[in-house]
């Protein structure tokens, strides 16, 4: 499928220029971010220290040994939490003050595309940061990984992160359409959330109702799978059978897909009528 | 092919401006374009003139299907604003003056490849294309550098490649010289003329409050204030307008309290203009003949303002727009700017 410019050259449209697009926004992410090492401190080493001082303490206590391969796997986590939080849910909004969402709207690709783009881009560059925690803390306290099933394991990763970054586009609009407030809020749950995903410990030590309400945010079931998967005791600590994590996982990819779709086309038609969305503060 | 690049009708946009969340009721409108009629040819260099908060912003972004209109119609392309958005991008693209778009940790070459996979351009010839354009701008060898790392000026001759990179049959530019010198603000009109003859099936929208750029670039003029447009016609005819008047440039010591408004009840006085310098003042006046000249004199030594030279000129964009409008663009801006 294709067209035709002013100068008579072919450009793409329908399903290429759609994968076409998502592959450019991935761009800045998975090389342009690399340029800037900074993440190295922010995104690898602090939380590297959370891992290490949950390590210390449950030594402390004399806590299972699996407990120090459950707090590595969940700082590697953090690193995808922190990423769809902070930068993913934010980059609308930062797009529009820097002038990028208009020319987003006014381009013939889908904004699909541009948010599939920078869920990927995201995505492929936490994948480094999360290896880097996972290798230096494995190395660091000796984890020992059993990994029973590879292939479920990877089909429970992949799907994690469909459903965790199918959030961050929906959060992508909500923030582009509530700013600041939207800012607050999850600066507000930024903690609470840390707690029930269950980061550092297995979420069957919550109530079964905060863990079940805690599953809304994908990363507290995919957590739960992955560990069960990676140590030899795991499933004796997990939440609910791999099988069912992965179907719940499955069904909040759908949700998350479809709702960050609705919202994004809400916000675009918002922008188009008020002419408020991308106009940047001055 | 559609009669039109570009053709609105009756095209208004009123902006409804809230209070405080408490206070959900709207509490006033602005107008920011009403009854716009433009029909532009295609193969045209059309330009909108007009000062900050004419609108000139808001029609392109009606126009870019970034924006609704509140009344009237728009067509882009042979298309509808409203109802066809999608067939309308694949036909255009926009550049505005001082955007700050793309990202700085990526090359030039890498930001503008970026944009053009937005518009399906397959990477080989966007490659081909971009590295030409950068060479037609004069910044080839910067096509490695971080785009964090350019100039303001350098940025600009970016922005201009990324919108005629994609080849578009409708170009928008929204003040493209805006923050350039006076060499790289000639190189990019060149580009334009040039991309311009070099197509005639393209056709470019370009808004500019600097008066000289709209009359050596533009094939026609419109000149907007307060979201009207007041003229629309050639350069040449629009100053015409103004051949039977006789156009007089004034340095004055400063005015010692003299009105313009007294200096326009002068016989013979059709419009005046002041841009008020450093120990005095610049009044531009245009009068119905030269021999009301005298009576301008008059009034201004029997105010006890010097004359420190006249001059007189043949009609200028800027007399056009001070005699549609009262006033000089640099008098609105600055009075704008003081709220």
């Amino acid at each position: 499928m294709g067209e035709q410019d002013a100068a008579g050259g072919k450009k793409n449209t329908g399903w290429r220029l759609f994968w076409q697009s998502v592959i450019a926004r991935s761009y800045p992410r998975i090389i342009g971010q690399q340029r800037d090492l900074s993440w190295m401190l922010f995104e690898v080493i602090m939380p590297l220290g959370s891992v290490i001082a949950y390590v210390l303490v449950y030594r402390a206590l004399k806590a299972p040994e699996e407990y120090v391969g459950f707090v590595v796997i969940g700082g590697a986590m953090t690193a995808f939490w922190m990423n769809v939080l902070w930068s993913m849910s934010t980059q609308l909004y930062w797009e529009k003050e820097q002038g990028n969402l208009a020319l987003y709207i006014m381009a013939p690709n889908s904004m699909m595309s541009i948010l599939l783009g920078m869920a990927l881009g995201g995505m492929v560059a936490t994948i480094l940061r999360a290896v880097v925690i996972v290798l230096l803390g494995s190395l660091m306290f000796g984890v020992q990984y059993v990994v029973v099933s590879p292939f479920e394991m990877f089909a429970i990763f992949m799907i994690s992160m469909v459903a965790l970054y199918g959030m961050g586009m929906m959060f992508a609009s909500a923030f582009l359409l509530f700013g600041r407030e939207a800012w607050a809020i999850s600066d507000m749950i930024q903690e609470p959330v840390n707690l029930i995903t269950g980061l550092y410990f297995p979420i069957k030590s919550l109530p079964f109702w905060i863990a079940a309400a805690a599953s809304v945010i994908p990363l507290t079931l995919g957590l739960d799978a992955m560990r069960q998967l990676a140590f030899p005791s795991g499933f004796k600590l997990g939440f609910l059978s791999t099988h069912v994590e992965m179907l719940v996982l499955a069904g909040l990819s759908v949700i998350f897909l479809v709702g960050a779709k609705l919202l994004l086309d809400y916000t675009e038609k918002l922008a188009i009528r008020e002419g408020r969305v991308t106009e940047a503060r001055r | 092919m559609p009669p039109y690049a570009i053709e609105t009708e009756a095209l208004g946009r009123i902006y409804k401006i809230r209070g405080i969340k408490k206070e959900k009721a709207i509490r006033r409108e602005l107008v920011a374009l009403a009854d716009v009629n433009l029909k532009i040819e295609q193969g045209e260099l059309f330009g909108l003139l007009g000062p900050n908060g004419a609108g000139k912003t808001t029609l392109i972004k009606i126009l870019t299907t970034l924006l609704a209109p509140t009344s009237g119609m728009a067509r882009v392309a042979g298309f509808d604003v409203t109802g066809s958005p999608n067939l309308i991008r694949p036909c255009i693209n926009m550049v505005s003056g001082g955007e700050s778009s793309g990202y700085g940790l990526l090359t030039v070459r890498e930001n503008l490849w970026m944009f053009s996979q937005f518009y399906g351009v397959p990477s080989k010839e966007a490659y081909h294309r971009i590295d030409e354009l950068l060479k037609r701008v004069g910044i080839f060898d910067r096509r490695h550098t971080k785009s964090s790392d350019l100039s303001t000026g350098l940025r600009q001759k970016m922005n201009i490649v990324r919108g005629f990179m994609t080849d578009p049959q409708v170009l928008f530019l929204d003040e493209p010289t805006l923050g350039l010198d006076v060499g790289a603000s000639r190189e990019v009109r060149g580009l334009i003329r040039e991309w311009l003859d070099a197509n005639k099936s393209r056709t470019l929208l370009l808004t500019t409050h600097y008066m000289v750029e709209a009359d050596e670039l533009c094939d026609r003029v419109a000149i907007i204030n307060e979201g009207r447009v007041l003229a629309c016609d050639t350069p040449s005819a629009l100053k015409q307008r103004l051949q039977q008047d006789a156009l007089f440039e004034i340095e004055t010591t400063p005015l010692n309290g003299l009105s313009l408004a007294n200096l326009e009840t002068q016989p013979g006085v059709r419009k005046v203009s002041c841009q008020e310098v450093d120990g005095g003042a610049t009044l531009n006046f245009i009068l119905k003949e030269e021999a009301a000249l005298a009576v301008v004199i008059n009034s201004l030594t029997a105010a006890r303002v010097n004359i420190k030279k006249l001059s007189k000129h043949e009609p200028t964009l800027e007399d056009v727009f001070v005699e549609l409008v009262g006033h000089s663009m640099a008098d609105m801006e600055r009075s704008s700017m003081n709220g």
